[in-house]
């Protein structure tokens, strides 16, 4: 029996890989991809079978759970934004190496726009250099069934499987066709082949031949895939590839039907035998593609010597930015539909740091504090803190990925930069800045690192963050002189003492580390309103 | 039967609750629906909108093509006029006109109103009035939705349910302040559709 529900990309994912039997999600929150696991938190079927769905600190821990869970035979997956693959790099190409047991999904979602993130890389591109095949729903109906089919291709070729999602899709409802039934959870089962999860040289050497040789049957899986469609068409003058998401706006552009043969894909590696058709039946290949030039790289190559192939490479689509059905509707060669130009009346709207918020009057006392000093340098990090780059504050000189304030404030000082100060929220520092404060504590850095600790991860929506309760504990830990691990309420009416306590610490010449905390207004809200309740 | 309509507005002021109430009742109908969101990061104080689209055969695209809306309809009436060039020549523009200035430039009212008069088919009222006047000042997105629902070519009733289901758990006094809310400002626009 199944039924019809209206649900996200990322719900519709979530929700399929509940009914394949999951046992387990593991993920750091990141847009597009934080409602993956935030459906699962509370999924009453995932409740009832306890399928494991706490946040990991971060995405490389994330993707060694994962790994750990299918080593034990059962079902897992990991989800992570497109630049969280950088931080569970390790984890996964090497997984690649000792292959799945239980079956492995690796969601990355891309965000092409940088809507959420600070850029456009193209997560197909991690598939291909780990050895991984891929796949990628063009809509939320796939999103739901690649979830099964992703788990059982992972199972069936030992191998972990990466599933890429676009904003788009992650964060578009549609209606989606779902099982009541939810499938049983695998008995946990032990790998037969052991020496391959063993990633000592010996062991990896003969394991990569292997690699090397299922690639074939990877291709062989794409060629057969039920998502990888050859739809024939009259006019042979072009034929067009698309791949996911791109398909719909091909589509919305001939509601009656592409007069053009297309190949849609969806899995890869690229299924070779459909492609090799299209360029022997069409005079020449036009590229759809959301995200990087990747498959138009494949089939032109260096030497661009084959059939006449056109794409972003070749300007007939725009380069950066996601496509939409208008940008896909001037590369088939279709007159654009009239419409009004854009109004010139109308003013950007940036976001801004909520009114109520504890990093607005950390940046406030900070900005003033700065105002003493003749060049003072801020190195920020990832999270609604980024914001105090914009006005009125403007208080940020460099941001750049997770953790990298503290490093960066780091190598500033060892350069001779004074005032060197990072600033991290509560979230960020567990996910990657522990290590990083470690390195300073070690050499007694003449930096201030100043942990803006909302108790949550608030930009992603306010998600449980790691860290609530031990920062303190942590930088002492670390080996941080207790004496200049200092805490502050980031209140207004503490804009003087917060001064102060920022001045004290810039002048000593040492790691501090001041914690700047105030509950996120938004959570706050939250927990006062179900209190009320 | 098919619709496109841009839902625009403020990170916060509540749009996304409009396109939960149309996706149930739409969803009841059997309808094809497909809604991008934004979330992330422009949630925080910045501009958002949503692409909804409804219809009686499947729908391809989560984005709505320039010049092919039916509808815009906005919290706020700046906001309104970001989304101009994905109207279509006959469709409607159905606008908030209380600015929300988070801004230091945002434009004088005259401008955004002399704007807003220029098109062809508007139905712009202060909905925050509207709302603090016949039920409370956190329902100007249930006034929108009734401000729209004459556009829409879906029964009121369903729409109603609709508003019934998102807002069930809250209670029965929720339920029926916003329900007010709608019936007033569905009302304002059939006056206008007959006056025309």
């Amino acid at each position: 029996m199944s039924s019809k529900k209206l649900l996200l990309g990322d719900e519709a994912l979530a929700l399929g890989a509940i009914n394949a039997g999951l046992s387990g999600v593991y993920a750091y929150p990141g847009t597009p991809s934080t409602e993956i696991t935030e459906f699962i938190q509370v999924n009453k079927v995932a409740r009832e079978r306890g399928i494991h769905s706490h946040w990991s600190s971060n995405e490389k821990t994330a993707m060694e759970s994962a790994l750990g869970m299918s080593f034990c035979g059962k079902r897992a997956m990991v989800c992570m934004k497109h630049v969280g693959m950088n931080v569970a790099a390790d984890g996964f190409v090497n997984s690649a190496m000792t292959g799945a047991n239980g079956g492995l999904v690796v969601v990355a979602a891309d965000d092409p726009s940088m809507h959420s993130s600070q850029n456009e890389q193209d997560s197909r591109f991690y598939s291909h250099f780990a050895l991984v095949p891929a796949l990628e729903p063009s809509n939320q109906q796939e999103a739901y069934d690649m979830a099964a089919y992703g788990l059982e291709l992972s199972e069936k070729f030992r191998i972990p499987v990466l599933l890429r999602m676009v904003t788009r899709l992650a964060h578009s409802r549609g209606v989606v066709e779902v099982a009541d039934e939810p499938a049983k959870e695998n008995e946990l089962s032990y790998p037969q082949n052991t020496r391959q999860w063993v990633l000592m040289p010996g062991n990896s050497k003969v394991r990569y031949k292997q690699l090397i040789q299922d690639w074939d049957s990877f291709i062989e899986a794409s060629e057969n895939s039920p998502f990888n469609k050859y739809i024939d068409g009259a006019d042979k003058s072009k034929g067009i590839i698309v791949n996911g998401i791109a398909y719909n706006y091909l589509m919305e552009n001939y509601p009656e039907g592409c007069p053009f043969p297309v190949l849609k894909v969806s899995q890869y590696p690229l299924p070779t035998k459909l492609v090799k058709k299209m360029a022997e039946e069409c005079e020449s290949i036009l590229i759809v593609e959301e995200g990087q030039p990747f498959i138009e790289e494949k089939l032109r190559g260096l030497l661009d010597n084959g059939i006449k192939i056109y794409g972003k490479l070749t300007g007939e689509l725009p380069r950066t930015g996601e496509l939409t059905p208008d940008s896909v509707r001037q590369a088939v060669g279709l007159a654009p539909i009239e419409h009004e130009v854009a109004s010139q009346v109308v003013m950007p709207r940036p976001p801004a740091l909520c009114q109520g918020c504890g990093h607005r009057d950390v940046y406030g006392a900070l900005n003033d504090v700065m105002k003493e000093y003749e060049n003072p340098k801020v190195f920020g990090d990832i999270g609604c803190y980024t914001l105090g780059w914009l006005a009125p504050f403007n208080a940020i000189d460099a941001v750049v990925d997770m953790g990298a304030s503290i490093t960066m404030a780091k190598g500033a000082a060892d350069a001779g930069q004074h005032p060197s100060v990072a600033i991290i929220g509560d979230s960020t520092f567990t996910h990657s800045g522990m290590t990083g404060l470690l390195d300073a504590i070690n050499e007694n850095s003449h930096i201030t690192v100043i942990i803006s600790d909302n108790l949550t991860t608030g930009m992603t929506g306010g998600q449980d963050s790691q860290g609530t309760g031990k920062i303190e504990d942590i930088c002492r830990g670390l080996g941080a002189a207790p004496e200049h691990v200092r805490t502050i309420d980031s209140l207004p009416k503490n804009h003087d003492d917060m001064m102060k306590l920022f001045r004290d610490e810039f002048e000593y010449k040492g790691l501090s580390v001041i914690i700047a905390r105030r509950e996120c207004i938004q959570t706050a809200r939250r927990h006062a309103s179900a209190k009320k309740k | 039967m098919k619709i496109d309509i841009v839902l625009a507005g403020v990170g916060g002021q509540g749009i996304l609750s409009i396109a939960t109430i149309l996706g149930a009742a739409a969803l009841k109908e059997n309808l094809y629906i497909k809604q991008a969101e934004v979330h992330g990061m422009s949630q925080r104080g910045g501009d958002v909108q949503s692409n909804l689209r409804i219809s009686s055969e499947p729908i391809a695209s989560d984005l709505i093509p320039q010049g092919g809306a039916d509808l815009i309809v906005s919290l706020e009436p700046m906001e309104s006029l970001r989304y101009i060039p994905y109207l279509s020549k006959s469709g409607w523009i159905v606008t908030n006109t209380a600015p929300f200035i988070n801004i230091p430039n945002y434009p004088e009212m005259e401008t955004v109103t002399a704007a807003l008069d220029a098109c062809p088919n508007v139905v712009a009222f202060n909905m925050d009035d509207m709302a603090k006047e016949v039920a409370s000042p956190r329902t100007s997105n249930m006034v929108l939705l009734g401000a729209a629902a004459p556009f829409l070519n879906i029964e009121i009733e369903k729409i109603e349910d609709g508003i019934n289901t998102i807002f069930g758990a809250k209670g029965e006094a929720i339920v029926e302040m916003n329900i007010k809310a709608f019936r007033a400002g569905l009302e304002y626009t059939q006056n206008l559709l007959k006056s025309r």
